[in-house]
């Protein structure tokens, strides 16, 4: 599934400059090293981190979207690094478990 | 490429937002070389936890990184206070950062760990008071 599939599915787009990455899997986290560890190439990675940090370990992990979960907004200056960086990001409003729930239900 | 190609970085640590400006720019430059990306991305990823360790806890450093045709060298250099127990560090869940590392998603203590899991040879040369020098080799095959 590609990360722009998930838009009409309950996922709101705040960065989406290759939508056509392909999703393999997720992984939740919020503690960045931890993430670094054990995400793997092309998730969909959940969290409500949302500094710049976040970018910047999506870019080298290199997951293929990061969903904020519960609502979590984006400041304006790290959705423009996300754009420059080519990090897809969305939201959705549900909480982190309810949100790797809806992405159980659409992954293939 | 029978000479090295070789990158430095100055590592800013004044910075916490730029931490990681290196390991962006290393993994752009070695993309465009056509390296292979599961290489690519264990040594962005152990630069990166480099990068992060300096700005928290040596008030920055170098980073130069050195591509053969047979692996990639990073070595990660800081004037920082030294590592006072290697061995202690080296575990999964250590960590002597502070509350306000911790907000911003690190300090789980997975820092050196995950520079290990993400290379093939690691090795720390540290003198407290002196500085550290991490050098991580990853082979291409």
């Amino acid at each position: 599934m590609k990360v722009s599939d998930l838009l009409n599915n309950g996922f709101e787009e705040i960065t989406l400059p290759d939508g056509d990455r392909e999703i393999n899997g997720v992984y939740i986290g919020d503690l960045l090293s931890w993430v670094m560890g054990r995400a793997q190439q092309d998730n969909a990675w959940i969290t409500i981190m949302s500094n710049i940090n976040v970018i910047a370990v999506a870019t080298l992990a290199d997951t293929a979207c990061v969903i904020l979960a519960e609502n979590v907004e984006l400041p304006d200056d790290i959705k423009a690094q996300a754009e420059i960086k080519d990090v897809n990001v969305l939201k959705s409003s549900l909480p982190i478990y309810e949100t790797a729930v809806r992405l159980h239900e659409l992954l293939p | 490429m029978s000479e090295p190609l070789v990158f430095h970085y100055e590592v800013d640590g004044s910075d916490f937002t730029s931490a990681g400006t290196a390991s962006v720019a290393v993994k752009k430059s070695l993309r465009q070389l056509g390296l292979p990306s599961e290489v690519i991305r264990k040594l962005s990823i152990a630069m990166y936890e480099g990068e992060i360790n300096m700005v928290i806890h040596a008030n920055g450093g170098t980073a130069d990184v050195l591509v053969t045709e047979d692996y990639v060298d990073i070595i990660l250099k800081d004037s920082g206070p030294g590592i006072p127990d290697v061995e202690k560090a080296m575990q999964e869940g250590y960590s002597t950062a502070t509350a306000e590392i911790h907000s911003l998603g690190f300090g789980a203590g997975m820092g050196l760990p995950n520079m290990k899991r993400y290379s093939d040879e690691m090795s720390i040369e540290t003198e407290l008071g002196v500085g550290t020098t991490i050098k991580m080799r990853i082979h291409m095959n």
